[in-house]
């Protein structure tokens, strides 16, 4: 689809440019400059260089909370992704229980974040706890206070709870977005289910998954109050992830300059990773057409 | 068919647990939550949403969430919705770059930028208002809301607007009256998204207020005092947070759910 050249455009546009930029701009300038110097006092500070950049690059704990991180990304992006096509799908299109299902689906996302790891700490208890006991009653003995692994997957579920939704509710409006008339062609064609949904949803969800795909990219990337709350980052550092750290270095220890520099390298790996799944999924579908 | 529902019942009962669990905790006294396991509250108690409907503390947290955050949802949308139709059917200077740079504002983790935030807001006489943190949430919601929107934009065919101007649509006229509401989906979808991304961010909004315009999350974190966490107050007043975007997507359900199903296309 070839889109005429509009210069006027950008008159459309220049609203959200400057709501945004009033916004994004100065702070960041900020945050750059903190990260070339040692600050003691407004009064008192040095240009030190690069020099906490490479502090942060050799710790060994955010490399440590990094590796964790890609891995909890990754696991979240294959199990939420597929999972909420998968749920979008199953929902009725029509009738009385699509808003009754569309209001449950919701209901996770508006607890706020703080109360979703309070919640899961008392929920997933094996003394108190509904799931903690549930499982443990299956036979298989339980403890995400004690034990990395449950520690782990305990984070990993609750995420898949807080957060599936959102694939679900952004497909499920994808889908609904599909004219009629193409699933009558399908019919007339004698397509098989399968057919339809690889040849007619998918590429017309392309759009929305794409901000799916970022989103939970993202915010899975930079969670940092639910597992805070639920394990504080244990049993030891099994499930410190890399805004915990970033947050005890500046709110908890005010080390600003280092932990300018730790955010600066922060938000590029996010970028760096978002760039390539931006490119390589408009690729994809423009290979498809 | 009868599986497919089975799959989406199970999943639903998978969302509800935790959320009866709060349910049920938000009944009880904080006493019996740490002490019992018990599926229904043994002694059955109100005592902790009277407390957040008699403390004005409380309450006034929810009138500021709700204010600042409609405030946000309703701006988010005004300046996004011109703006991903421009990303969608132009071509212009920096268009690429300009979509991706927004999104980019989603990507810098909060703690260090707290601080620079405060100042900000602070020098330009905002501090503590509604329409600051508005502003401020206004900083992830506008990206997000111009990318969904240009994404559902993208998916109307460029015929339609054709059609429209040879027929004598005025730009705005066609806009408000054939083109939104081809996009209903997207639209409702949007300013959900919005609503729920404000309602549940923490870290700004409380760095940007004090006594006036405290959020209802900020709240919360009250509390947590010598004795422990409240369980109870907590757990009623999550329970109560989940009200207002409930009845949000209640009134954008028929949004979500018709999109495109008038058939005009």
């Amino acid at each position: 689809m070839d889109k005429p050249v509009n210069q006027k455009a950008w008159l459309l546009v220049l609203p959200v440019v400057a709501t945004v930029a009033f916004s994004a701009v100065i702070p960041l300038m900020t945050v750059v400059n903190y990260s070339l110097q040692d600050i003691f006092d407004p009064q008192t500070r040095y240009f030190v260089g690069t020099e906490w950049f490479r502090e942060v690059l050799n710790n060994p704990s955010i490399r440590a909370a990094l590796g964790r991180q890609l891995l909890f990304s990754l696991i979240v992006l294959l199990i939420e992704i597929p999972l909420g096509i998968g749920i979008a799908l199953t929902m009725p299109r029509r009738g009385p229980w699509v808003p009754v299902c569309l209001i449950l689906l919701a209901l996770p996302l508006l607890v706020p974040w703080n109360v979703v790891g309070t919640i899961w700490q008392i929920f997933a208890r094996p003394d108190i706890g509904l799931l903690g006991r549930l499982v443990n009653g299956l036979g298989i003995p339980y403890n995400y206070t004690g034990n990395p692994l449950h520690a782990w997957l305990t984070v990993l579920v609750m995420d898949v709870w807080h957060w599936t939704s959102l694939v679900v509710l952004l497909c499920y409006a994808g889908l609904q977005a599909i004219p009629d008339a193409y699933y009558q062609a399908a019919r007339i064609d004698g397509a098989s289910r399968f057919a339809v949904f690889r040849h007619i949803e998918l590429p017309r969800l392309k759009g929305v998954l794409l901000i799916a795909v970022l989103l939970r990219f993202m915010d899975s990337f930079m969670i940092y109050a639910e597992p805070f709350v639920l394990t504080g980052g244990g049993p030891g550092s099994s499930t410190t992830f890399l805004s915990q750290l970033l947050t005890t270095m500046a709110v908890g220890q005010f080390d600003l300059g280092p932990a300018a520099a730790f955010s600066l390298i922060y938000f590029l790996i996010i970028l760096l990773f978002s760039y390539v799944f931006y490119t390589a999924m408009v690729r994809l579908g423009r290979a498809e057409g | 068919m009868r599986i497919r529902y089975l799959v989406l019942l199970a999943y639903i009962l998978f969302l509800m647990l935790p959320l009866y669990w709060m349910v049920n905790m938000s009944l009880k006294t904080t006493a019996e939550t740490l002490t019992t396991f018990s599926l229904v509250p043994k002694s059955l108690t109100f005592d902790n949403y009277r407390t957040i409907f008699s403390d004005p503390a409380w309450y006034s947290g929810y009138l500021n969430s709700i204010i600042y955050v409609s405030l946000n949802t309703v701006m988010s949308l005004l300046v996004a919705l011109p703006a991903a139709y421009a990303f969608s059917r132009f071509r212009f200077l920096g268009d690429k770059h300009l979509f991706f740079w927004l999104l980019t504002n989603r990507m810098a983790p909060p703690a260090v930028f707290l601080l620079p935030f405060f100042q900000l807001y602070s020098s330009v006489g905002l501090f503590d208002t509604h329409i600051a943190v508005a502003l401020a949430h206004m900083l992830f919601n506008v990206p997000l809301a111009v990318w969904i929107l240009e994404g559902f934009m993208s998916g109307v065919p460029k015929e339609i607007d054709e059609t429209a101007y040879l027929d004598g649509y005025s730009f705005p006229r066609f806009f408000l009256t054939i083109f939104l509401p081809l996009i209903r989906a997207g639209v409702g979808v949007t300013a959900f998204f919005c609503f729920m991304f404000s309602w549940v961010e923490l870290l700004l909004a409380r760095t940007l207020t004090s006594v006036n315009a405290k959020p209802i999350a900020a709240v919360m974190t009250r509390t947590v005092s010598a004795s422990g966490l409240d369980w109870g107050v907590l757990t009623a007043a999550g329970v109560l947070t989940l009200i207002p975007g409930a009845l949000v997507i209640w009134f954008v359900r028929n949004h979500i759910a018709k999109g495109f199903a008038l058939g005009r296309v």
